[in-house]
């Protein structure tokens, strides 16, 4: 259905860039901080690095997350007729904490060179607040379609209509907590690939290390913690979404004492190729070994997601994660033991690769919990293909956004390697931001005619 | 006044916030888009830049405010419109999206062909959402969208009150956009630049003025319900939008120096003239809807928005 692949895809690109605009203003801060109050330089000329770069991310994030609203409505008619009083008020407030976070990025941007060093670096702090209710309003719609709440459906009519249980409902506390950690996750070993690369290059100084070890430092602390909120979430799961669950644990049927698989697929009904540890399974979903797991049989057939991706996808996010939380412990162990670990290539190279995967886990887990809701997009109460359009430009739209989208990728890729490559070359060339004011004072000088804003032509 | 007629009002609010705070951004993309090449045009865009660059993306939220609004005060109208309305939005969020990244990417082109064709997406872009947006708000305010969302994808948003709907965003934008850069060109001391921005600002002025009386014709025709509205209870709206936009050509005709041109970094020049029409607008929906007794559905709430709209 084109209309589902669409807000797959749409979602999935803006995700990585949520992430960023969530997690960053945080690392930023601290950088920016410690070049303010500790006086050092390299600490503040990543402040104004990162800051530049996070401009650009963003820009794009922002005009991807206005397309998700049209989406919303273009997409998912059947959903937002209905449905849109009902989880209208997250989205409200999601407006706000956007508007908020792109007035003080704006401020902050201008204000380098402008404000007091000391009230300049806190201007952060609401852009990260900002990123965290924002996250936390979005959650709550996806939350709410995994458990409604704040309305009921008499005679075939949404009436009752609470806004604010539905915002508030049960589900959105741990659904949160998640993703928020998981934005700590990406940006961290990502920014931190960034700088490992470098050293890999040869280019071993102060930055760097610095560069590296902030972002791998609230990655560190948002791996070991993921796991026991994954965890939490998991059993929340197995109450309010067995199907999911059942189609996370490749569970065929309910048991107790189940169980818990890895790897393995569902084939012709049956599970293939998986390899159990007895009683794990259960315990894990409800803390008991005798704890009952519901299985793929506990719903009717055509109110069963999709297994197998659900599945790939689940076990994907959490080998993800369970690794990432055993490399940055052994990286902290051996750096408190005396041994740098920077200095191995074969560490570098690991880093590198961990902002890419973290983005693989955070991509697989959105997949593992939408497919895994499926056929339901208001679980129990709205299925999926009842909500979207049946409007025929659907395809066209779908080709478009994947033609744009990636057109962007490259442009994004293209202009973020090239800032970096004239910061190697240039030193501390200053460059102008999307929001910030150029290198120079715009329009004084009547006898040139070249923009301030482009270069001369190269060559 | 009822819960409805409360909820439209706050709703138009943000639609006014949009056209005004918004079309102005987007009024600079079609002066950047025809300020000339990298050479003469530099100085233009360089201003343009610097006039929007540290507001255009808080301006997003007021688009992203009404469509929230719209889905939680009128979620079944909402669904109505995105349905038969698919095209013109989808062509309009292509030119949001690929309108922000042109912009910001041009920022960090490092060659002036690069710059080039980030800012050709931009600029384009930015001519582009506010006439299918326009479009949208004409078919809505002529009655082609049925309640049921059933409507012609194709014909529901192509007829007269739509493209002259669209044409008139367009316009009303570069308008908006042409005075506020020449205020800020005054502002960053380049009066040559100012002059030349003004001289823009009155000629889109008088197109802008023309098309709006043509507009009155077409409404005559085509959107019975709104037209009758405007001779009506909104009339006063309408004189008072006419009387604006004269007095802010007479002050764009002012020579540099002038009083009338304003004085000092807060010059109280066109930009209130034209943006003053606020409290007109706000009269116009109030006047709308005490005239009107339905209970707020699609064709009726959409006029106080269609008619919001055109009063500039």
């Amino acid at each position: 259905m084109p209309a589902r692949q669409q807000m797959a895809f749409s979602l999935g690109w803006h995700i990585i860039l949520a992430c960023f605009g969530v997690a960053f203003p945080a690392m930023i801060w601290l950088v920016h901080r410690r070049g303010v109050r500790h006086d050092d330089p390299v600490a503040l000329g990543l402040a104004k690095r990162w800051s530049k770069v996070a401009a650009v991310l963003f820009a794009i994030g922002a005009v991807s997350g206005t397309i998700l609203s049209f989406e919303m409505g273009m997409l998912w008619p059947g959903l937002m007729g209905p449905y849109g009083d009902v989880i209208g008020l997250p989205f409200a407030l999601e407006g706000i904490a956007f508007f908020i976070e792109a007035i003080f990025i704006g401020i902050y941007l201008y204000g380098w060179g402008r404000l007091p060093p000391r009230v300049h670096y806190r201007l952060l702090v609401p852009i990260a607040l900002a990123g965290l209710v924002g996250t936390f309003c979005i959650l709550a719609v996806n939350a709410w379609m995994n458990d409604p709440a704040g309305f009921e459906v008499v005679d075939g009519e949404v009436t009752n209509v609470d806004p604010w249980r539905a915002m508030f409902n049960d589900a959105v506390a741990a659904q949160f907590l998640h993703m928020w950690v998981a934005a700590f996750m990406l940006v961290g070993f990502a920014v931190a690939g960034v700088y490992a690369v470098g050293m890999l290059r040869g280019r071993n100084d102060r930055h760097h290390r610095l560069g590296f070890l902030v972002p791998f430092a609230f990655a560190s602390v948002a791996a070991v913690a993921q796991p026991f909120i994954g965890h939490l979430l998991g059993q929340q799961v197995a109450d309010r979404q067995p199907a999911k669950l059942a189609a996370f644990e490749l569970a065929t049927e309910t048991e107790t004492r189940a169980p818990l698989r890895i790897g393995g697929l569902l084939i012709d009904g049956e599970v293939r190729g998986e390899v159990e540890m007895p009683l794990l399974g259960s315990f894990l979903a409800t803390n008991s070994f005798d704890g009952e797991v519901p299985g793929l049989d506990s719903v009717p057939e055509e109110d069963r997601p999709p297994v197998n991706v659900t599945r790939l996808a689940f076990q994907t996010m959490v080998g993800i994660g369970t690794v990432a939380a055993l490399f940055v412990t052994v990286f902290w162990l051996a750096r408190w033991r005396g041994h740098d670990l920077l200095r191995s290539r074969g560490f570098l190279r690991l880093t590198a690769a961990s902002g890419v995967l973290a983005g693989v886990a955070v991509e697989a887990g959105w997949i593992a919990t939408e497919v895994g809701r499926q056929p339901w997009v208001v679980n129990g109460i709205l299925r999926t293909r009842d909500a979207a359009s049946d409007s025929h430009g659907l395809w066209f739209t779908f080709i478009a956004i994947l033609i744009v989208y990636a057109g962007l990728t490259v442009a994004a890729v293209v202009v973020l390697r090239s800032m970096a490559r004239r910061w190697r070359e240039g030193e501390d060339l200053d460059l102008p931001t999307p929001y910030g004011p150029g290198s120079a004072p715009p329009v004084i000088d009547r006898r040139s005619t070249a923009t301030k804003g482009h270069r001369e032509p190269v060559g | 006044m009822t819960l409805e007629a409360t909820v439209a009002a706050v709703l138009f609010l943000g639609v006014l916030l949009y056209a005004v705070l918004g079309g102005a951004d987007f009024g600079s993309g079609l002066w950047d888009l025809t300020a000339g090449d990298a050479r003469r045009g530099g100085k233009v865009r360089a201003l343009i830049d610097h006039s929007i660059g540290p507001v255009w993306e808080a301006n997003h939220v007021w688009l992203i405010y009404v469509l929230v609004f719209l889905w939680t005060a009128f979620p079944r109208p909402f669904a109505a419109i995105m349905t038969t309305l698919f095209v013109p939005l989808a062509f309009a969020a292509l030119g949001i999206v690929l309108r922000g990244a042109g912009f910001a990417f041009r920022k960090f082109a490092e060659t002036v062909a690069e710059a080039r064709l980030y800012g050709a997406f931009f600029a384009a872009s930015s001519v582009v959402t506010p006439f299918f947006l326009g479009a949208v708000a004409g078919a809505v305010a002529s009655g082609r969208v049925p309640a049921d969302g059933s409507g012609d994808v194709w014909t529901s948003w192509t007829g007269p009150t739509s493209l002259i709907g669209g044409t008139l965003a367009v316009l009303t934008c570069a308008f908006l956009a042409a005075t506020f850069l020449a205020a800020e060109a005054e502002r960053a001391g380049d009066p040559e630049l100012a002059e030349s921005m003004a001289r823009r600002a009155f000629v889109s002025g008088v197109v802008t003025g023309a098309v709006a009386l043509v507009a009155v014709l077409v409404l005559e025709t085509d959107a019975e319900t709104l037209a009758s509205g405007l001779h009506g209870r909104a009339a006063v709206l309408v004189i008072g939008s006419a009387v604006a936009g004269l007095r802010a050509l007479w002050l764009l005709r002012a020579p540099a120096g002038t009083h009338g041109r304003g004085s000092g970094p807060c010059s109280p020049w066109p930009p209130s003239s034209s943006a003053g029409a606020w409290p007109s607008t706000r009269g116009c929906w109030s006047t709308r809807c005490a005239s009107s007794t339905e209970p707020g559905l699609a064709p009726p709430s959409w006029l106080y928005w269609w008619c919001s709209r055109w009063r500039r």
